[in-house]
């Protein structure tokens, strides 16, 4: 509270340097384990992204779709894709299509926004990514468990956002 | 009145100061008016914002479900930004002025500024609640572009940030001034020491705040095409996420000053404490991209190396501070006999004393809960699982709500007597405030963290997905904890309450009181700083090193069980 006495440069007490060396090794731990799970995980961020128009992204995905479109539900196409490029619109407040991916293959998953920011929260793998107007992101994930996954929105996206859900379907 | 106002000894400047009779400390009677108009104005936007955390807060205990959708997203709209933004900062704005001269003996230069500043925050702050209540602004605090809100919301906000920043120029004038005046001798305090680094990272968020909105208001008015998304984001975070760092260093001032207050402690090594808040000014700003962490568009070492600030430097502030506080308080009751065994420090502290244990229990909440859940939800591959799920606003109810509410909470207890100059009231209700707002926000973010790990997400106003087209997999326990985090929610603000209606009671009544000491409760502490003597084995911080290492552990497992579910629930990504 009050001015400390006029010289308070003095060295550290014993207690406050050890404790200072602990909590500065802890912290070069924490850091180091970004690189090493990066370089030995198998859950790593995606950082491919490219630029795309809303316009480009919704053409690609009517492209994608029309070619491996397999059924309907709800209004929204079905669509069993090879492993490679897919794609997944968010947009005010569906996700479109319901993709039906093969366990343990390889998908290269192209999320994009065509109007709000949107979050993509596949439950309950529960893996969270943002969906955002102009940006291509590129996913690449190998399902791991068969069955009936969810989409839920998680980033507010206006007064539909909890109207907003999708579906993913994983087969043996 | 008891206090004859004496004019300042230098004519010329016209300030008129009393005399503090509890501590003795020179009160610049326009500083006063200052900070009794700033602290009022933060109580009642806590107030307000309270209201609103109440309504959202039964509309996500799904058993009750009060709200509807459009009135839920509109009130954590209101709620956001009256908390987190109108409270917090107009108790900063005391703070600064309280801190550059009550504890610096000093003057207000241009208190008239200080009013202009007042007005326009004042004036920002009440145009953002009337837009979102009329309904014209439901795009959460955050707004990301494109959803937009009407032009009043921005101009409201960019209004609130030039008060702010005129504040805040104000009190590093003051500080200048009072150095150039003489007005006290030797180095800065280190409670305003803590002041300034606040007030330097104030400067740097509000300017990134005004590059945020200004051009946000102009693409609202149509002045402006476009604003890209990915951008916003990015300028947004370099806003919100400093202004966060701002509160962490406010807080941890009135730490020090709170254990100064209640127990007489003095930090052990200047050095240490100051080099801390270096830390802070130094590393903390990188922290914005924790919010960008799932975001297209940035690289891996952009992530990792921003996220972790450098190297988890400004963490290491944090953990030097969670031990040079308790230490000085240990060692501070050590001092007075209390010497028995490891902890029987503990045992004999001012339990009783609202500034303590408000202390005591937002360091720990602050600590354990926040800090802990802050450095996982912020590590990069972690991130993929926790963001935008309850685990968010659980990890912010521990650091911003727990800590730093509590700890303005527990400060204003001794602003009443010392600036308001009126007897505290209700004292048994303020001695029990903490633990009743401490036990409903543990219970708070427990419940809200729980959800979050079950994938519940956040700002969400039905997860039961009762009208969507498809239903969602949300497993059954989320009710149980979706209610314990509910059940909390009504403890914390019965809380809230307990701690207005101690504020109100006291500033209300008429009667001027001269305190004749310091603490409330207990008798007088003396506060005069002691020179800490390192061969004294009795005098050793040894408890407070023990509980640290307890506090490493903890944070350990829980850093490494989210890294276990990550690698063992998850899908294959790259
Ligand atoms: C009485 C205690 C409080 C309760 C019960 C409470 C409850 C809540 C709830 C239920 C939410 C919405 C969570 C969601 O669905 O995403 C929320 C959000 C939030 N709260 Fe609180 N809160 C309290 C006090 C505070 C205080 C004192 C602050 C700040 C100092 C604060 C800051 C925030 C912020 C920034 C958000 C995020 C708003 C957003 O997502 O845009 N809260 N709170
Ligand atoms: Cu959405
Ligand atoms: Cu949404």
């Amino acid at each position: 509270m009050f001015s400390p006495q006029r010289i308070w440069w003095k060295p550290l007490g014993r207690l406050e340097r050890s404790w200072l060396i602990i909590a500065f090794v802890w912290c070069l731990f924490l850091t180091a384990m970004m690189p090493i799970w990066y370089f030995l995980g198998r859950q790593n961020v995606p950082t491919t992204s490219y630029r795309v128009t809303p316009q480009q992204f919704s053409q690609l995905t009517t492209d994608f779709i029309a070619q491996y479109k397999v059924d309907e539900e709800k209004g929204i196409p079905v669509v069993a894709p090879p492993p490679g490029d897919i794609y997944l619109i968010g947009r005010a407040w569906e996700w479109t299509p319901i993709l039906k991916l093969k366990k343990g293959e390889t998908y290269r998953l192209h999320l994009s926004s065509l109007d709000f920011q949107h979050g993509f929260s596949l439950q309950p793998a529960n893996l969270n990514f943002m969906a955002i107007p102009g940006y291509d992101y590129v996913i690449t994930l190998t399902p791991t468990q068969s069955g009936e996954y969810s989409i839920v929105c998680n980033e507010y996206c206006f007064v539909g956002h909890h109207l907003m859900v999708g579906k993913l379907i994983v087969t043996e | 009145m008891a206090v004859i106002a004496v004019p300042w000894d230098d004519k010329q400047t016209g300030a008129v100061h009393r005399i503090c009779t509890a501590t003795g400390l020179r009160v610049d009677l326009a500083a006063q008016r200052l900070i009794i108009a700033n602290a009022v104005a933060a109580v009642v936007f806590l107030a307000i914002g309270g209201l609103f955390a109440l309504l959202i807060a039964l509309t996500r205990w799904q058993t009750i479900h009060l709200l509807p959708a459009i009135w839920f997203y509109r009130s954590i709209t209101a709620h956001g930004f009256d908390m987190l933004v109108a409270w917090i900062v107009f108790f900063e704005v005391a703070g600064l002025y309280f801190g550059s001269t009550v504890l610096l003996n000093a003057r207000l230069v241009k208190p008239r500024l200080g009013w202009i500043a007042f007005a326009l925050m004042l004036l920002g702050a009440l145009m953002v609640n009337g837009i979102v209540l009329a309904g014209k602004a439901d795009v959460m605090f955050t707004a990301y572009v494109p959803l937009k809100a009407h032009p009043l919301f921005y101009l409201g906000l960019v209004l609130f940030a030039v008060g702010a920043l005129i504040a805040v120029g104000l009190f590093f004038a003051t500080i200048v001034i009072a150095k150039v005046e003489r007005r006290y001798q030797g180095s800065l305090p280190l409670v305003v020491y803590g002041l300034v680094t606040a007030g330097v990272l104030a400067t740097y968020t509000l300017i990134s705040g005004a590059l945020t909105f200004v051009p946000a208001l102009f693409w609202s008015l149509g002045w402006q095409a476009s604003f890209d998304p990915g951008y916003y984001r990015n300028l947004f975070w370099s806003f919100g996420h400093p202004a966060q760092q701002v509160n962490l260093a406010a807080m941890v001032a009135i730490w020090y000053s709170l254990a100064a207050i209640t127990t007489g402690a003095s930090p052990l090594n200047e050095k240490f404490s100051r080099l801390a808040f270096i830390l802070y000014l130094l590393f903390i700003n990188l922290g914005s991209v924790h919010h960008l962490l799932v975001d297209p568009g940035l690289s891996f070492t952009y992530k990792a190396l921003n996220t972790s600030y450098a190297m988890y430097l400004a963490v290491l502030g944090s953990l030097m501070h969670a031990f040079s506080i308790p230490a000085a308080i240990e060692v501070s009751l050590r001092r007075r006999g209390y010497t028995q065994g490891l902890l029987g420090w503990l045992r004999k502290a001012p339990w009783r004393e609202p500034g303590f244990s408000a202390l005591v229990i937002s360091m720990f909440l602050f600590g354990w809960m926040g800090g802990v859940t802050g450095v996982t939800i912020g590590t990069e591959q972690l991130n993929m699982a926790i963001h935008n799920t309850l685990r968010v606003p659980g990890h912010f109810h521990a650091t911003v709500v727990s800590g730093t509410t509590l700890a303005f909470m527990g400060m204003t207890y001794y602003l009443i007597p010392l600036i308001f100059r009126r007897e505290l009231r209700l004292k048994r209700l303020a001695s029990w405030q903490p633990y009743v707002f401490g036990a409903g926000m543990s219970l708070v973010t427990i419940g809200m963290i729980a959800s979050g790990i079950q994938g519940v997400s956040r700002r969400h106003w039905d997860i039961t997905f009762t009208q969507a087209v498809f239903p969602a997999s949300i497993p059954g326990t989320v009710q149980l904890t979706l209610a314990i985090f509910a059940i909390g929610a009504l403890i914390a603000i019965a809380g809230g309450m307990m701690y207005i209606a101690v504020v109100l009671s006291s500033i209300l009544s008429r009667r001027v009181h001269e305190p004749k000491a310091a603490t409330l409760v207990i008798g007088p502490v003396d506060m005069t700083p002691h020179e800490h003597d390192e061969e004294d084995k009795r005098l050793q911080p040894k408890g407070t090193f023990v509980l640290v290492l307890a506090f490493l552990l903890f944070f350990a497992t829980y850093y490494f069980a989210n890294w276990w579910l990550l690698g063992n629930q998850s899908w294959i990504v790259r």
